[in-house]
C-alpha cells in the first residue's frame, strides 16, 4: 500500500486538522469526539442540519459544512459510521433552539448510531428529527436486505435542506422537504478499480484489469453485476437506465443531473461521461435544468463514477440555487 | 462458584485479547462480505474497554458490564458498536446490583444481551448475523448448572452457530447487499460473538 499518510490509525484526525487550517473561516474542528462544526455555530433560531458517516467520502460531509448547508458533520473512521457521542456533541454545539435534523445514509451502522444519539438527545428535551436517504437503485429494496444505500443523492439533499434551514424553515418543514427530496432522487455507481482502506492495507475487492463492477456502493460493496469493462457510452447507459426506470423519470421532467467521481476518475473522463448522460436524457425528453459534476461523494481512491438524478420543481430549484459557502460547494453571496 | 466484578472484568480482558489476536481474521471475513472494518472496529473498542478497566474495576458485575457497554457504544461505530453496546447494556441492567453472578444470573444476562441485539437490529436466526451465534449460545447455556459449564456450552454453541452462517445468504447488514454472493463466507459478527463467548469460557471466570 502506498498512500500519503503517516499512520493508518490517525488518518482521519490528521486530515481533519488540515481541513480546519484550510477553511478556518468556515469550520471549527472539535477533535474528541470528532465533529466538524460551522464556525459561527450555533445559529440562533435556525434548525441545525447535521450529517455524518464514515470518512473516506470527502468532501462529504466535512467539506459540506458552512452557511447554506450543514451545521455539523460527524466523521467516523474510514468507512465506519460515527458513534452516538459524536452525534450528541454535534447536536449540543449547533442547536440554536430550533432543533436538529439528522441526515443519515441508509446503512445499518449509521442508522443504529444516529438512532441511539437521537434517543439520548430527546431524553434531554432537544427536538430531533431524522431523515434516512436511500437513493441507490443498485440494491433491491426488499425484506431480504438492509434496504437501499444512501449515496450521491445525499449531497443534493444536504444542499437543499441546508438552504431551507438557512431561510428559516422550522424542523417539521425541513423534515418534510427532506423526505420530498429522498422520494425524488435516484443514483447508481460503478467501479473500474478498488480503493484501499488505510487500516486494511489491501484493495477492498479484486477486479481484473478488464472487468468493471456495476452497482457498486461507496464503500466498495459489490453491486449488481461484474461485467467486462465497456466504453463510456456503455457505462453511462448501464447507470442511467436503471436510475430513470426506477422513479420513474418521464419525458418532460425537469431534473438535476449529478455526475460524480468516486475518487480516482479524472475530470477529463467525468465531463466526457456527463456529456453522454446529458445527451441520453435529452433523447428522452428529460430536461436537465441544473447540474453538478465532480468528486463529491468519493470512495477513497476508487476509480469509477456514479450518476444521480433528482426530479426538480420550482421550490427545489430555488433552494439549489440559494447561496452556499462550504469547502466544496460555493455560490451566491 | 460464582463470578464477581473482578472476574467479569477478567473475562472482558480475555475477550479483548482474543479480539486483538483475531483482528486480522475478522477484517478478512468482513472484507469478503462487508467493508473490511469489523476487526478494526472491535479491536478499537475493546482496547478502550481495557484502558477504562485499568483505571479501576467498578464495584459490581453490573457496573463492569455497563462500563463495557458505554465504551463500546462510544468507540466502535459501525453496526457492531450499537449492537454489542446494547447487548452489554441490557446484560448490565438485568443483573442489577448482585455482588456475584451465579448460573441463573449469567443465563439471564445472556438472554438480555440477545434481546438487546434483536431489539436494535431486528435480525432473526438465519439472517446471517451475530444473532446466529448468540441465539444458540443462549439456548445451550440454559441447560447447564454451573457458570463454567454453561459458558463452555454457550461457547461451543456459538462456535457452531457462527460456522452455520457460511452457506447462508445475508438478509441484514451490509452483507445483504451482496444477495446470493454472500453465501460461502462466515459472517464476521457471528465469528466475533463466538470468539468473545469462547474467551469467556476459556478465561479466568470460574
Ligand atoms: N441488523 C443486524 N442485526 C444483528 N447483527 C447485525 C445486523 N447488521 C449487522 N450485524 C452484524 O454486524 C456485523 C458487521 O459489523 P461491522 O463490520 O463492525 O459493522 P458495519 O457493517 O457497519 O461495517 C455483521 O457481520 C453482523 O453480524
Ligand atoms: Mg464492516
Amino acid at each position: 500500500m502506498k498512500k500519503i499518510i503517516n499512520d493508518p490509525a490517525t488518518v482521519v484526525a490528521d486530515s481533519l486538522r488540515g481541513l480546519e487550517l484550510a477553511h478556518a473561516d468556515l469550520v471549527t474542528v472539535v477533535p474528541d469526539p470528532a465533529v466538524v462544526v460551522r464556525a459561527d455555530a450555533p445559529v440562533q433560531g435556525k434548525v441545525a442540519v447535521i450529517s455524518g458517516g464514515g470518512s473516506g467520502h470527502e468532501p462529504m460531509h466535512g467539506g459540506l459544512v458552512g452557511p447554506g448547508m450543514l451545521d455539523a458533520a460527524c466523521p467516523g473512521p474510514v468507512f465506519t459510521s460515527p458513534t452516538p457521542d459524536q452525534v450528541q456533541a454535534a447536536i449540543e454545539r449547533t442547536n440554536g433552539g430550533a432543533g436538529a435534523l439528522l441526515i443519515v445514509k441508509n446503512y445499518t451502522g449509521d442508522v443504529l448510531n444516529f438512532e441511539t444519539a437521537a434517543e439520548l438527545a430527546q431524553a434531554e428535551d432537544v427536538e430531533v428529527a431524522t431523515v434516512v436517504i436511500d437513493d441507490d437503485v443498485a440494491v433491491q429494496d426488499s425484506l431480504y436486505t438492509a434496504g437501499r444505500r444512501g449515496v450521491g443523492g445525499t449531497v443534493l439533499l444536504e444542499k437543499i435542506v441546508g438552504a431551507a434551514a438557512e431561510r428559516g424553515d422550522d424542523l417539521a418543514a425541513c423534515l418534510a422537504l427532506a423526505q420530498r427530496v429522498v422520494a425524488n432522487v435516484r443514483s447508481m455507481g460503478m467501479a473500474l478499480a478498488a480503493p484501499t482502506v488505510p487500516h486494511v492495507g489491501e484493495p477492498s475487492f479484486d477486479l481484473d484489469a478488464d472487468e468493471m463492477e456495476v452497482g457498486i456502493g461507496i464503500h466498495g460493496e459489490p453491486g449488481r453485476a461484474r461485467l467486462p469493462a465497456e466504453n463510456a457510452d456503455g457505462i453511462v447507459a448501464r447507470l442511467l437506465e436503471p436510475v430513470l426506470a426506477d422513479l420513474p423519470f418521464r419525458e418532460g421532467d425537469r431534473v438535476l443531473l449529478f455526475t460524480n467521481s468516486m475518487g480516482a476518475t479524472p475530470l477529463l473522463e467525468l465531463y466526457l461521461a456527463h456529456g453522454i448522460a446529458e445527451r441520453m436524457l435529452a433523447d428522452r425528453g428529460i430536461v436537465v435544468e441544473r447540474r453538478l459534476v465532480g468528486p463529491y461523494v468519493t470512495s477513497l481512491e476508487m476509480q469509477g463514477m456514479s450518476l444521480t438524478v433528482l426530479k426538480l420543481d420550482d421550490e427545489l430549484t430555488g433552494l439549489w440555487d440559494a447561496p452556499v459557502r462550504t469547502a466544496a460547494l460555493r455560490w451566491g453571496s | 462458584m460464582a463470578c464477581t466484578a473482578e472476574s467479569v472484568a477478567d473475562a472482558v480482558r480475555a475477550a479483548a485479547a482474543v479480539v486483538a489476536s483475531h483482528r486480522d481474521e475478522l477484517v478478512a471475513l468482513d472484507r469478503a462480505i462487508g467493508d473490511g472494518d469489523h476487526g478494526e472496529n472491535l479491536n478499537r473498542g475493546f482496547t478502550a474497554v481495557v484502558a477504562a478497566l485499568d483505571e479501576g474495576t467498578p464495584d459490581t458485575p453490573a457496573a463492569v458490564l455497563k462500563l463495557v457497554a458505554s465504551t463500546l457504544i462510544s468507540k466502535v461505530g459501525g453496526a457492531a458498536g450499537p449492537l454489542y453496546g446494547t447487548a452489554f447494556l441490557r446484560a448490565s441492567a438485568v443483573v442489577k446490583d448482585a455482588a456475584e453472578l451465579g448460573p441463573a444470573e449469567v443465563v439471564a444476562a445472556l438472554e438480555a444481551a440477545l434481546g438487546g441485539v434483536v431489539a436494535r437490529g431486528k435480525a432473526e436466526v438465519g439472517d446471517k448475523t451475530m444473532v446466529d451465534a448468540l441465539s444458540p449460545a443462549v439456548e445451550a447455556a440454559r441447560s447447564a448448572d454451573s457458570v463454567s459449564e454453561l459458558l463452555t456450552a454457550a461457547a461451543e454453541a456459538a462456535r457452531a452457530g457462527a460456522e452455520s452462517t457460511e452457506p447462508l445468504v445475508a438478509r441484514k447488514g451490509r452483507a445483504s447487499y451482496l444477495g446470493e454472493r454472500s453465501a460461502g463466507h462466515v459472517d464476521p459478527g457471528a465469528r466475533s460473538t463466538a470468539l468473545i463467548l469462547g474467551s469467556f469460557a476459556a478465561g479466568p471466570v470460574r
